[in-house]
């Protein structure tokens, strides 16, 4: 029987929502005042579930609840989850980066997290005093690094390089040679963020391959990626996030093809709680909403069939908006972008639209092949931009008889599908 | 299947405050070393006189004072020379104000890195100390050189018996900076009000500690003041011993060894606090 290398217990994490700022001085002496009085933190008791979608009465979220699992030795493990389910946060309790507000973690051997590739990287440093300084903040010794000094500079590539200082690296460049100390790293335990979407496709491999070596000796990986296919690839087993709580574990067929079925119509409401707001926002977007050609929401649709996409936005700004943009990306789900659709396009920059309302973008055909989809969403007034939201939703397109032959492009073949004339000439 | 208790780790809402983890420290002292090392590697890349500004820092703070303090405003030196007199103030007290306003920003200036890798956060403000013990070597030799110069040259000098505390007036307003910036540090993770004190307070101190005037001239009246300050007794020590000038004194010795005792408690329970979730407010 396989024994067992961590253990989640019940652990939670709480987050106190906007700014910290006068409002933080009085609940910290309310909490003092509490404790002193030998009683439980009045905070603790609050507190909404992570659903990002539904304004809260609280200002406190849990954003993750409760979350039990055990991982065996030689585990390969995905994490799955949609934004703000609460995956970060977890890697961040597990790799010790802030501890849970309440539970336990329990682990047996060594463990490393990788949640960034390159962390405390000095500029001026050269490649080769790098790799000393980042393996060691990982947690190596001076002389484990030494002893695969070799191995790291061959697989990351920038031999040539390696007594340059780092800021005269490509980002490329950086990030192989980050990786290639991360992959080095001999943990019982990895814990890897996705880190893998950076880097040419080539390097992507190469790390993936690294990754799957690794696995095959015997070594627990947690991964968390959006990539399906490669954590389909990669992973034996998979846990599915959902508002902060833990909603399936098991095969990771089965998880995936859990999450990519649950990928429903959904529409995101500000606040976004991975978007952290700098100053005060002068716009933003409520609600994303896509809808078919009879204007029922919808987020499965045909190969060339019509698309709605509506699009509510809001703002601090009285009296009306000048050159307003919305606009939305349209990509790949390995996050390469495909299109860019926005109002400016088609409609110039406008002196005047309202300073809230609705605005609807209609595809009469989608040419995009069989697969899923993402859209990233941005508000912008007069070229600045104000908001911008990744993957706000998810949608999948089903592969229709577009030529009319019976005959279409596999989805390997490209993204796109153009109508297309072939005649003879001669 | 039978339950395994022997956990190598155990991730909790909260550590002891009393838990120092040395065990873990001296695990990851190669870390230590290379921050040591990264910051005197960076610091001179790209200067042309590279590490000669650890010697021209001093020289020239010297001479500003000998200037302003000696020449303009005729403090007086008890009869030293005034480029020694001052120079051995601010050997010293720049390994203290170098310490602590540099550990004071261990937390918020290192957010980037704590956010993304776990190793033991006291590593950071240690490196700092060690990085800073070093400069202090390195300036000492300069402040050496001149003082064996004027203890050939003139009679003026009385260096005696109490050198040998030397190596613990160093350690002790080393674990002094290091705690006040710790304290520091783990406060302004939340609140950063106190960043703005950081700056005008240490200034405010070195004009409160026997730096730039010896402790004879202060009046009566004001000495208490002067004396509460647990900087003033090592100061006035390190100078007695190598000048043969100041007041020694066991007692005020004594009160500031208790002083930065209780100083590095504190430090230490704060920064055991803030540093598994500073993450979250910083």
């Amino acid at each position: 029987m396989s024994k067992i290398v961590l253990k989640a217990e019940n652990i939670s994490k709480q987050y106190r929502l906007g700014q910290l700022g006068t409002g933080t001085i009085s609940h910290d002496l309310n909490r003092l005042w509490a404790k002193m009085r030998g009683k439980e933190d009045p905070y603790l008791k609050v507190g909404d579930i992570n659903d990002r979608s539904k304004t809260g009465g609280s200002n406190y979220v849990w954003s993750l609840k409760d979350v039990n699992f055990e991982i065996e030795q030689g585990d390969v493990v995905g994490i799955i989850g949609k934004n703000g389910a609460g995956k970060s946060t977890l890697l961040k309790i597990l790799s010790q980066v802030t501890s849970p507000t309440t539970g336990e973690v329990k682990i047996k051997g060594r463990i490393a997290s990788l949640l960034e590739v390159g962390t405390g990287f000095h500029p001026d440093l050269s490649g080769r005093e790098n790799i000393f300084l980042n393996g060691a903040i990982l947690g190596m010794t001076k002389q484990e690094i030494k002893s695969k000094l070799d191995e790291i500079v061959d697989f990351s590539g920038v031999a040539k390089y390696l007594d340059t200082p780092v800021k005269r690296y490509s980002s490329g460049m950086m990030v192989r040679l980050g990786f290639a100390v991360a992959a080095h790293l001999e943990p019982e335990i990895l814990i890897v963020d996705e880190v893998l979407a950076v880097g040419d496709a080539e390097f992507q491999e190469k790390c993936l391959g690294k990754m799957k070596d690794v696995s095959g000796q015997g070594r627990t990986i947690l991964f968390v990626s959006h990539n399906m296919s490669s954590i389909k690839e990669l992973c034996s087993r998979g846990i599915l996030l959902q508002n902060g709580k833990l909603e399936l574990d098991g095969n990771i067929q089965e998880i995936v093809n859990h999450y990519t079925g649950q990928v429903d119509t959904e529409s995101i409401v500000f606040p976004d709680r991975d978007f952290k707001p700098i100053y005060k926002l002068n716009a933003w977007i409520n609600k994303i909403t896509l809808l078919n050609s009879k204007n029922e929401p919808c987020n499965l649709f045909k190969t060339g069939a019509e698309v709605n996409i509506e699009a509510e936005y809001d703002s601090n700004i009285s009296g009306s908006i000048e050159d307003l943009c919305i606009a939305f990306a349209l990509t790949s789900i390995t996050g390469e972008t495909i299109c860019d659709l926005s109002n400016i396009y088609t409609e110039g920059y406008k002196n005047s639209s309202s300073n809230r309302g609705i605005l609807k973008c209609q595809i009469p055909r989608i040419f995009l092949n069989e697969g899923h989809y993402k859209l990233n969403a941005s508000i912008s007034i007069k070229g600045i931009n104000q908001y911008w939201i990744k993957d706000i939703i998810w949608f999948k397109i089903e592969k229709s008889d577009f030529y009319g032959t019976g005959i279409i492009p596999s989805p390997k073949d490209g993204f796109i599908l153009f109508e297309q004339n072939w005649s003879k000439i001669n | 299947m039978k339950k395994q208790e022997n956990w190598d780790l155990t991730i909790k809402p909260h550590s002891k405050w009393y838990d120092l983890k040395l065990k873990e420290i001296f695990k990851y002292k190669d870390l230590l070393f290379l921050f040591v090392r990264r910051d005197f590697v960076s610091l001179y890349k790209q200067t042309i006189l590279g590490p000669l500004w650890f010697f021209i820092q001093p020289i020239i703070t010297a001479i500003t004072f000998t200037v302003i303090f000696g020449n303009l405003a005729k403090i007086s030196t008890d009869g030293l020379p005034q480029i020694l007199f001052y120079l051995c103030g601010i050997t010293l007290w720049n390994y203290f104000s170098d310490t602590l306003t540099k550990t004071s920003e261990t937390f918020t200036a290192n957010a980037n890195i704590f956010g993304k890798v776990y190793f033991p956060r006291m590593i950071m403000p240690l490196s700092v100390v060690v990085s800073n013990l070093i400069k202090l070597g390195v300036q000492f030799l300069l402040f050496i050189v001149v003082w064996i110069y004027f203890l050939v040259k003139t009679n003026l000098i009385q260096p005696n018996v109490t050198l040998i505390l030397i190596p613990f007036l160093i350690l002790l307003i080393g674990l002094m900076g290091l705690s006040f910036g710790i304290i520091i540090s783990s406060l302004t993770t939340k609140y950063r009000d106190l960043k703005f004190l950081v700056t005008f307070g240490v200034q405010l101190m070195m004009y409160a500690s026997p730096i730039v005037y010896p402790l004879s001239i202060v009046s009566e009246k004001y000495k208490w003041l002067i004396l509460t300050n647990p900087i003033t007794s090592i100061i006035e020590t390190f100078k007695y011993a190598f000048l043969g000038v100041g007041e020694f004194s066991w007692i005020y010795l004594g009160y500031s060894l208790g002083f930065t005792m209780i100083l590095l408690t504190i430090s230490l329970i704060f920064f055991n606090r803030v540093e598994k979730t500073f993450m979250d407010t910083v």
